[in-house]
């Protein structure tokens, strides 16, 4: 069975409509922190699919961007979640409405 | 030498800022000598650069000294610079000269002042802004300048601040002075809109290549002459200049008869190029204002007490002839006349200013008379200033005068004709009115010692008040008198009817006896005790009532003698009442040998001010004060010489000028004949007024009253009527601008902050706070995307 690009992108597909849904549906900000994550690298295997399918190196070099990208977004991301979960453990993302209009 | 022009300016303002650090230090009379130590540098300097100026081919006397660019702004920039030519340079001549002289003067004047520093600190910012004003090379550092003398003026005037008056006549002519600088701010955006440029020498080469249409060059005519009326005096705006008189008198001469008052005569002048090109009949608005202003100032003139108020409505009045000058395009005449006013002016002011030092304060002439023999250096040089105020000739405003009527004859048609009519009637007002004060100044009976009718009013106002307080004890005596008088006829009417009752009950007690029954003893013995009781109750009642007669006969005497006392001092109050009746007023208009009311009657009921002016000395004023007389009063003998009329060598002041007029000078064909005429008309005018002013006022053929008429005195109801129409219609008007600015600008205003936070309000909505609730949205945004992205690649 040849595995081609298709596979991937259903892969990719499922992946990111997961991390959508976790997103959507999860309270608590560590979790909803990984499906975004999910979501990322779902987009990640889309660049390195099409980029080998296409043999063109563009692909990889967004895939780089985009990593870098999120490990700056993990850093404050994380950060931010740490400092709200050490202030009230239990918290869920809608306790923090403080800065609502 | 040119290149000393910055130090025209620089000086005074030197001396202003060390006055500004050091002055209190320095204290009087350092600070004064610093001030006009400056002053006369100045002068040197100006004198410097207009020999400079002289050795210049006539041609190029135009020199533009750049110190620094003030505005760059893009394409329109403007300079601090300096332009030093004829006209800029003559103006600078006489106010650094004649600016010298008022300092120095000031130094006796202000003697004694607590605030004798600060006052020539404002002087020496006031010759700095002056000077500025007219070096300025565009019309940005002129108004500088402009609103620098406005500022000092509006100090000066309220110098002695503490008097509510004072402090308001500053107000007065700073508010109406705005008015016309308002007029010079559109004048100045009017030019720039047109040529894009306010530096003079843009507005000559663009006026010359016609780049200023005539509509334009019109309007901007307009709004500086608005400009010029406020600053120079004239209708509608002359009403703050009489008022100014309230500050010291060093101050009117300098700033509101020689220099400041003039700068609007200058503006004009200095514009001429867009007169040129102005429709005619604006330039003719111009000679009607100052022909109009000159008059109904020199009626007003004549009704005035105060001998400042005479001189300031006499300043309105010849800034009208410089006006009307410029308006017929005389500019020549105007500066002549300019500098030959500022010679006289300067000194009649001053001498005014040394009259009111020797007579303790005094302004009002009737108070005045017979002068001469105590200040005959004041009086002599006032009398030179007087004739050549008046058109004497060969003094100088015979010369400059005559100049400015022959421009209105010249002047075609009615119109020409009118105008110059006017300004000879304005002559004739003018010798009449300058001889009136100088006659009840200087000349006449001594009526500096005369009682004044406020005293005489008090002598007797007390007396009264004495008398009456007496005579309404007095009443108040009898009215209690007669009190005890009813008292005691009530007590002796009682007193009778006692008796009246005891004689009954003596009579019914003996009945009794009589009918009773003997028999019965204890009843007799009871009615015998009764009869004895009624008896002695006789004697006692006539007793009572002998006292209650006697005490009746005291009071009535007591209210006999307390009557007779009122009466007596009612008897006073009307001989006090008939004195004062018959107590001499003092008139309301004198002449110079209008007796002195006669006090000796009630002289020591007369308060104190009066005996301590009997005491006091009319005297001379220091040197520092006469010796500026002394100048002023040489130069107005020979000011006319600077541009005699008889041949064009002599118009050395027109040839001075003329480099600076560019053409624009107009030029009259009047004959040798008719100029002779002309001047032999004025001169029998002046005449006229003097002979019948010595008439009236020195021989007493006329009653004064008659001429110095109410309404001229209160300059025909022009500052009442102004009032009561800002008061009422106009006030309503600005109510109603009021109104706009609160409904329609400031609405508009809130409107957008309200509308904005309306809008935030609603967009409020949009941020709940729900992270998941935004993810939801992206999500829901990107299938959107996405669904139209797919949808189109189907289509």
């Amino acid at each position: 069975m040849i595995i081609t690009e298709t596979w991937y992108l259903v892969l990719s597909a499922a992946l990111f409509s997961i991390g959508t849904a976790g997103l959507l549906s999860r309270r608590n900000p560590l979790v909803m922190f990984m499906c975004v994550e999910l979501m990322l690298n779902a987009v990640n295997l889309t660049f390195v699919a099409f980029s080998n399918a296409l043999d063109d190196l563009a692909g990889y070099t967004a895939v780089f961007f985009v990593l870098v990208v999120a490990a700056a977004e993990v850093v404050v991301g994380l950060s931010i979640v740490v400092a709200l979960l050490r202030r009230q453990p239990s918290a869920s993302v809608d306790d923090f409405s403080e800065l609502k209009g | 030498m040119l290149e000393a022009a910055w130090l025209i300016p620089a000086l005074p303002l030197a001396g202003f800022v060390a006055l500004v650090l050091v002055g209190r230090r320095l204290g009087e009379p350092l600070a004064g000598w610093l001030a006009t130590s400056v002053m006369a540098g100045s002068f040197l300097a100006t004198l410097t650069v207009f020999v400079g100026l002289v050795a210049e081919p006539a041609e190029e006397r135009f020199f533009i000294q750049k110190i620094f660019t003030w505005v760059p702004s893009g394409s329109f920039s403007v300079d601090i610079g300096f332009l030093v030519d004829p006209l800029s340079i003559t103006m600078c001549l006489f106010i650094t000269g004649i600016g010298t002289l008022i300092h120095l003067y000031s130094v006796g004047y202000m003697h004694g002042d607590p605030n004798f520093s600060k006052f020539f600190l404002y002087l020496n910012l006031f010759a700095a802004s002056m000077l500025l004003l007219v070096l300025g090379d565009n019309l940005l550092v002129t108004f500088l300048g402009w609103e620098g003398v406005g500022a000092c003026s509006y100090f000066l005037i309220s110098f002695w601040f503490t008097d509510e008056a004072n402090a308001s006549a500053g107000k007065k002519a700073f508010v109406t002075n705005r008015i016309g600088d308002f007029g010079y701010m559109i004048g100045m955006f009017l030019l720039f809109n047109a040529i894009g440029s306010i530096r003079y020498a843009d507005i000559l080469t663009s006026a010359e290549a016609g780049a200023i249409s005539t509509g334009f060059a019109t309007a901007i005519v307009l709004v500086f002459m608005l400009a010029a009326a406020g600053k120079s005096a004239q209708i509608p705006l002359f009403v703050w200049l009489p008022d100014a008189m309230a500050g010291p008198t060093p101050v009117s001469a300098l700033i509101h008869a020689a220099t400041m008052v003039t700068s609007g005569i200058y503006l004009l002048t200095r514009l001429n190029p867009v007169l040129a090109i102005a429709e005619p009949w604006s330039t003719n608005v111009v000679a009607w204002i100052g022909a109009l202003t000159a008059l109904v100032a020199a009626l007003a003139a004549i009704g005035q007490t105060d001998i400042k108020k005479v001189l300031a409505y006499s300043t309105v009045s010849q800034l009208g002839y410089m006006f009307l000058a410029v308006g017929l395009g005389g500019y020549i005449p105007a500066i002549f006349h300019m500098v030959t006013h500022a010679f006289f002016k300067a000194l009649l002011f001053l001498g005014s200013g040394s009259v009111i030092h020797g007579v303790h304060d005094e302004q009002d002439m009737r108070r005045m008379g017979g002068l001469a023999r105590f200040m005959p250096i004041t009086a002599g040089t006032f009398i030179i200033g007087w004739l050549a105020i008046a058109g004497v000739p060969p003094f100088a405003g015979f010369w400059s005068k005559d100049e400015i009527l022959l421009y209105a004859w010249n002047e075609p048609g009615l119109n020409g004709k009118l105008l110059w009519a006017i300004g000879l009637l304005t002559a004739l007002l003018t010798a009449f009115y300058m001889t009136r004060q100088v006659i009840l100044t200087f000349f006449g009976r001594v009526r500096f010692f005369d009682a004044h009718q406020d005293e005489i009013d008090a002598a007797f106002g007390q007396r009264v008040v004495a008398a009456e307080t007496q005579a309404a004890e007095a009443e108040t005596a009898v009215a209690s008198a007669r009190e005890a008088v009813e008292k005691a006829e009530a007590d002796v009417a009682k007193r009778s009817e006692a008796i009246d009752k005891a004689a009954a009950d003596l009579t019914s007690a003996r009945e009794a006896l009589e009918a009773g029954d003997p028999a019965d003893e204890k009843a007799y013995g009871k009615l015998t005790k009764a009869v004895d009781k009624a008896e002695k109750a006789g004697p006692k009642a006539e007793d009572a009532l002998a006292k209650a007669q006697a005490k009746l006969a005291d009071a009535v005497g007591a209210a006999t003698e307390a009557t007779q006392a009122a009466g007596a001092l009612r008897a006073q109050i009307d001989k006090v009442a008939a004195q004062r009746a018959d107590a001499p007023a003092v008139p309301d208009h004198v002449t110079a040998f209008t007796p002195a009311p006669d006090v000796e009657a009630f002289e020591e009921h007369l308060p104190e001010s009066y005996h301590k002016r009997r005491e006091y000395h009319p005297h001379e004023s220091p040197w520092t004060m006469t010796l500026p007389l002394i100048v002023l009063a040489g130069l107005s003998i020979v000011g006319g010489g600077l541009n005699l009329p008889f041949t064009s060598d002599l118009h050395f002041l027109g040839h001075w000028l003329e480099p600076a007029l560019f053409g624009n000078e107009a030029h009259g064909s009047a004959t040798a004949a008719t100029k002779v005429m002309l001047a032999v008309i004025a001169v029998a005018v002046g005449v006229v007024a003097i002979v019948s002013a010595f008439a009236v006022y020195l021989r007493g053929k006329a009653d004064p009253a008659k001429i110095e008429r109410d309404e001229l005195g209160m300059a025909i109801h022009y500052d009442k009527g102004l009032a009561a129409f800002m008061g009422g219609p106009g006030r309503s008007l600005f109510d109603g601008f009021a109104l706009f600015d609160k409904g329609v600008v400031d609405g508009a205003v809130n409107g957008v902050a309200t509308g904005v936070r309306q809008l935030g309000q609603g967009l409020r909505v949009l941020q709940p706070g729900f992270v998941r609730q935004y993810a939801l949205g992206l999500v829901g945004g990107v299938v959107v995307v996405v669904a139209a992205l797919v949808l189109r690649l189907f289509a």
